[in-house]
């Protein structure tokens, strides 16, 4: 496998709500929001904001940040668990609103785990195809504030959208190596259909993350002979601060080594990992050279896995 | 020490509660434990059991009380 990170855009709608914007319509505190998944704010996408249209503008923002033109990009994966239709999708429509031609447009209807899934797929593809334009894109509050509300969907959610390149060459971050996983003995555990509410058996989603996000991110480091501690920064899913914290302490990692920004978008779902990618390696420039990031999400399905990658 | 005994101990070293549990009580209803305590519990029983819990079994009901706890590990026997 040969493929490098060129790069990362993302989307974030401008309407902002914060704890104090739910706290009396839940019946709770904005503490108990906070001290619960370490959001304090998170993003609504507009009545006119749709998911394409977030999926159209990550994917040209990370473009623009890639310097890669729209004829380079020989394939499109779109990751959405809020997608509005069935069937298409909108991975064909956002490769027509970005003026990607022919190239092949992939739906990857995964919700939380679907970029993380995208990127290990691209880094696969990318010998036939090229570049390989990689997005996650959410619209998850009409589904978080669907009523009757529940208080551990409705505090969560937020909306936004992620996009990576992935290309067979450089420059960029290395692929080195994916490792993806599934198990459809918890598929009713978290689930949401096109009618109805978003079900969520919380504990069992937490207590399978917990056990299955730290296996697999050390699965993937020990087959390459890599320490967690020689990681410079680990990219999650960006689910719940808590679970999030509590990954860095089974790896034995400092919880600063997880970058972090679910204080300000809540949980993306797809979107989450990209758009924390996309905000470290604009601050970062991207992994220093030799030095390994590791990314990892899990989500409804079961679907979990990591990835790593090198400068 | 028996079976009971040792999970009550893990429960109260967990939960940082010294009052133990009624053995049919929920550990989540009853505040001893929340959902990001209960993968610390698993992993101290399999760790004082000296086995291998499948993560198929790591569900909310087979974990939700010390009874349940038992039962499970009777069945692992």
């Amino acid at each position: 496998m040969t493929a490098y990170l060129r790069g990362f855009g993302s989307y974030l709608p401008a309407r902002r709500a914060g704890n104090a914007d739910l706290s009396a319509r839940l019946g709770v505190s904005e503490d108990w929001i906070r001290d619960v998944s370490g959001i304090e704010e998170r993003r609504y996408a507009g009545p006119e904001e749709t998911v394409v249209s977030m999926a159209v503008a990550a994917g040209r923002d990370c473009l623009e940040k890639c310097r890669v033109g729209p004829a380079d990009i020989g394939m499109v994966i779109v990751s959405s668990g809020s997608f509005e239709r069935r069937f298409p999708g909108p991975a064909a429509t956002v490769a027509r609103e970005l003026g990607l031609g022919a190239a092949a447009a992939l739906d990857l209807p995964l919700a939380s785990a679907g970029s993380l899934f995208g990127l290990a797929i691209a880094a696969r593809m990318v010998e036939a195809h090229g570049c390989v334009l990689v997005i996650g894109s959410e619209k998850m509050s009409p589904v978080a504030l669907s009523e009757p509300l529940d208080r551990g969907v409705a505090i969560l959610f937020g909306d936004g959208a992620g996009a990576a390149v992935v290309s067979g060459t450089g420059p960029g971050a290395r692929v080195v190596d994916a490792l993806v996983q599934s198990d459809g003995a918890f598929a009713e555990d978290l689930r949401l259909g096109f009618e109805g509410a978003l079900e969520m058996n919380g504990r069992s989603v937490i207590m399978q993350a917990t056990r299955k996000i730290p296996r697999v991110i050390q699965d993937l480091l020990d087959r390459n002979q890599l320490p967690a501690a020689a990681v410079e920064v680990f990219l999650m899913h960006q689910a719940n601060q808590n679970l999030i914290d509590r990954v860095a302490r089974a790896l034995n990692v400092a919880e600063s080594r997880f970058y972090t920004n679910i204080r300000r978008y809540g949980n993306t779902s797809s979107a989450s990992m990209l758009i924390a990618a996309e905000e470290w390696w604009a601050a970062a420039g991207g992994p220093s050279t030799g030095q390994s990031v590791c990314f990892a999400a899990f989500g409804a399905g079961f679907h979990w896995g990591a990835l790593l990658a090198e400068g | 020490m028996n079976r009971i005994d040792t999970i009550t101990q893990i429960v109260k070293e967990i939960s940082g509660n010294d009052a133990a549990p009624d053995a049919g009580e929920s550990l989540f209803e009853s505040g001893y434990l929340d959902s990001f305590a209960l993968p610390d519990m698993v992993s101290a029983i399999e760790k004082a059991f000296q086995i291998r819990i499948p993560d198929g079994d790591v569900t909310p009901r087979k974990f939700d009380s010390i009874e349940r706890i038992a039962a499970y590990l009777e069945s692992r026997a």
